[in-house]
């Protein structure tokens, strides 16, 4: 019952912070909407006993990612967003459609037999079933081969980042001195 | 006990703004705000299943997923950054050097 009302308290602040981050109009209350749903998307991570995932997802997506965001925002001066005329014809048909879709998406989730089994989290487990060392073996036996692809894929994106946001004129400079 | 319907159904309706707020949004730092919100709403249904089932390779795909989102935020970002020094904009409307 606890978690039924953990659940719904939570899941109605993501779905409204979610709601939010489209009603307004300047990008950095978009930007601290998001956050609220990321904050209380890991209570529901912590709820489904994923310890792990939820400190990460506060440390990287509430954290890093977030404050990348809001420093380029700030960086960027970016003013209230201006509305065109392709954007009125987006809110015609796109809100509609998705509001259609979620029905029908959930519509038939709701009615899958295997979906109404209530999930087994055992809290009085010794240990959480999503705890970091079980999941750091699954990544350094099973996973090994993607975890070191992702190593040189953050590597690469580091690199492209610093090469796409130097300045031209500086990355002259620099090629003319060396 | 919460059913895994409801975490799937939180996670499409999470899901659906993303793509709303991609279509309706103008503004080319919000559109990428809801593309890491799509990515949120795909996460939970990993942990939601990874609970069902009780396998642990959910949970590391989220992990998986969370380090593809960090890189492609920053180089994102950097991109967004190298378009408003060239085109002096943030509205996706004015970025039309490939219309006909």
């Amino acid at each position: 019952m606890l978690h039924l009302i953990l659940f719904s308290v939570f899941g109605i602040i993501c779905v409204a912070g979610a709601v939010n981050l489209l009603a307004q109009r300047h990008p950095i209350n978009s930007a601290l909407s998001l956050v609220v749903v990321m904050g209380s998307l890991a209570v529901e991570y912590l709820l489904l006993g994923a310890e792990f995932v939820a400190a990460v997802q506060v440390i990287v997506y509430a954290g890093a990612i977030m404050v990348l965001f809001v420093f380029v925002i700030m960086l960027l001066n970016a003013g209230e967003e201006e509305q065109t005329k392709g954007s009125h014809v987006a809110w015609l048909l796109g809100i509609p459609g998705m509001i259609a879709l979620t029905v029908i998406v959930c519509w038939a989730v709701l009615h899958t037999q295997s979906a109404k089994v209530a999930l087994n989290v055992n809290p009085g487990a010794s240990k959480a079933f999503g705890n970091a060392p079980d999941i750091a073996w699954l990544l350094f036996h099973q996973f090994l081969l993607p975890f070191e692809l992702t190593s040189i894929l953050v590597l690469i994106a580091i690199m492209g980042a610093v090469v796409l946001a130097a300045r031209p004129d500086s990355a002259e400079q620099s090629r003319g001195e060396g | 006990m919460v059913p895994l319907s409801y975490y799937l159904v939180l996670s499409g309706i999470l899901f659906a703004c993303g793509v709303t707020g991609f279509l309706i949004k103008r503004n080319i730092i919000t559109i990428f705000m809801s593309i890491e919100l799509m990515l949120n709403g795909v996460n939970l249904s990993f942990v939601a299943f990874a609970a069902k089932w009780q396998q642990l390779s959910g949970h590391v795909f989220v992990f998986f997923v969370m380090v593809v989102a960090a890189a492609e935020a920053a180089v994102g970002l950097a991109i967004i950054i190298s378009v408003f020094r060239t085109r002096e904009t943030l509205n996706i409307d004015q970025v039309n050097l490939l219309k006909l």
